[in-house]
């Protein structure tokens, strides 16, 4: 007996099955809008006959045919269109009798990475980028992507409109970028993914810390941009990079919903199929000679983490070593303070503290909670408590985070009773 | 969530009557465009039962039994690990298995991760 219900496996069809339509879609009719609406009216003709006949038993098929056929008809009437309009001013047509048959079955592969090349297009704002993807990639209805930004429904469609909008006017069609363009285009790819990541993993909305599921959706893509750009050692380096740092998921929300650190996490709790998947990246891509690059610098960061069975087996100073070669590449203050913790783990805390001190007057970090909450941290351990405690109460001003801001005034009083007569 | 697909043993599978160079070619070409679309975590494929074993537990002793084994349709052949939104759609990259490869059955199952046991 068949359980499923029509809405539920037209829903489940449509999540699966869309993407691949609208990207070979848009590569026949070279809009994306055109091929959005030949999806959906192909998915309306599915409803209606399948309501009637029953859903046969390749409905991937059906639609893929129905698709072509309906794509193959609307080229033949702009055609006739425009055969009508040189008739009418008496012009002679500039023949644009295409090959249908020839076209209409392309490698799936390239189809998709077309429409992620198209969608994730650097004349978009990331934002619109994001929502695009999600929509036309990732097969997410206009709710979803709502739901996934935490925004009003309307808002996402008219972003949606609005990005559409913005390829038509700038007349670009579906092309796969040149070797030449390519490594700047695959740059904004990238980042549309790592940004709908960190959405999931640090959500800087909602009430809930992490939301998972838009985690998983940035997986996605970049499984599927790792597999579409087959030896890409940065893409390679983003997805082990996020599948790393996926894996700590469950592992990273205590159970009031706090967030719990990377050195307090139950390590028991980390996916280890999903670190199994990051380690093997990294090794494809130590034999691809693209251990620089710098998310593969990231994400052999994240592995030295995933590696360690217990906090205390971390390998501090290969961490410190892959920071210091990621400043070099990628210099950032955020990232020359993750490099002092990596250092002062390795090479105690004075040697922290002495990357610590330029940044003080870094115009980017002045009010950054987290350069005092590590400067006390690093005080305290080398036994300065005196120091540890007004850092820690400086962090304590300056993070809007309630949770933060407890646990650094703690940390303040603890230094208190270190400071007190023994 | 994740589901995990098990196909069962024929018994020509059995008999170890290797998949032709069509088969071959249809799980490959299926497997490539899971990959693709990016919903592949894993899959592998096992050899037929006469190069396995299997333990018997009864009462705290364990009995090894070598195989092959006589139920060929209740053995599991291979399994794929999909990272899906629900189960209607694992049972939609299921039916495409199923159509390809033409294998007899194919179990759907979701996979234990750790936010199901809190």
């Amino acid at each position: 007996m068949e359980s499923v219900n029509l809405d539920t496996r037209v829903a489940a069809l449509w999540r699966v099955e869309s993407p691949r339509l609208v990207a070979r879609l848009v590569r026949l009719v070279g809009d994306l809008d055109a091929a959005e609406e030949l999806a959906q009216d192909t998915f309306v003709a599915a409803i209606e006959k399948w309501r009637r006949e029953g859903v046969p038993d390749n409905p991937a098929g059906w639609l893929s045919t129905t698709a072509r056929f309906l794509a193959v008809d609307r080229i033949r009437r702009r055609d006739t269109r425009r055969d009508k309009y040189h008739l009418i001013a008496a012009t002679t047509p500039r023949t644009v009798e295409v090959d249908l048959a020839r076209i209409v079955d392309g490698d799936l592969a390239q189809d998709l990475l077309g429409l992620i090349f198209m969608s994730c297009h650097p004349i978009l704002s990331p934002d619109a980028r994001s929502a695009l993807t999600l929509k036309l990639v990732c097969g997410l209805t206009t709710g979803e992507v709502a739901r996934a930004f935490l925004s009003p429904e309307p808002t996402i469609a008219q972003r949606i409109v609005r990005a559409k909008r913005t390829l038509a006017a700038a007349r670009i069609r579906f092309e796969l970028p040149g070797p030449d363009e390519r490594p700047a285009r695959l740059d904004a790819v990238r980042e549309v993914v790592y940004l709908v990541f960190n959405e999931g993993y640090s959500a800087t909305g909602g009430d809930s810390w992490v939301r998972p599921e838009l985690c998983s959706e940035a997986l996605r893509l970049g499984r599927m941009l790792a597999g579409l750009t087959t030896n890409d050692t940065e893409t390679l380096g983003l997805l082990a990079l996020i599948e790393i740092q996926a894996s700590r998921l469950a592992a990273r929300v205590g159970v009031h919903g706090e967030p719990v650190l990377l050195m307090d996490q139950d390590r028991t709790r980390w996916d280890r199929l999903l670190i199994r998947r990051g380690l093997a990246l990294l090794e494809q891509i130590d034999r691809l000679h693209g251990t620089a690059g710098p998310y593969a610098l990231q994400a052999a960061i994240a592995a030295c983490h995933a590696r360690a069975d217990r906090a205390e087996d971390t390998d501090w100073p290969r961490i410190a070593a892959l920071y210091d070669g990621l400043a070099q590449i990628n210099p950032s203050p955020v990232i020359e303070l993750n490099r002092a913790v990596a250092i002062a783990r390795a090479f105690g805390p004075q040697a922290g503290l002495e990357i610590l001190r330029p940044l003080r007057d870094h115009p980017a970090m002045r009010d950054y909670h987290l350069l005092p909450a590590v400067a006390g941290d690093l005080c305290c351990r080398a036994g300065d408590h005196e120091q540890a405690r007004s850092h820690f109460l400086r962090a304590a001003s300056l993070t809007t985070n309630t949770q933060q801001r407890t646990t650094m005034q703690q940390r303040a009083a603890q230094c208190t009773t270190h400071t007190g007569p023994e | 969530m994740r589901y995990m697909l098990t196909h069962y043993e024929t018994e020509a599978m059995a008999k170890g009557v290797k998949p032709s160079p069509e088969q071959q070619a249809a799980i490959g070409q299926y497997m490539q465009e899971m990959a693709t679309t990016g919903v592949l975590l894993a899959g592998e494929g096992v050899h037929p039962s006469s190069s396995g074993a299997r333990l018997e537990v009864d009462g705290g002793n364990v009995r090894v039994i070598d195989g092959p084994f006589a139920e060929a349709k209740e053995l599991i052949a291979g399994f794929v690990i999909v990272e899906v939104g629900s189960l209607a759609e694992a049972v939609e990259y299921a039916r495409r298995f199923a159509l390809i490869v033409g294998v007899e059955r194919i179990d759907v199952r979701r996979v234990v991760e750790f936010s199901d046991l809190q």
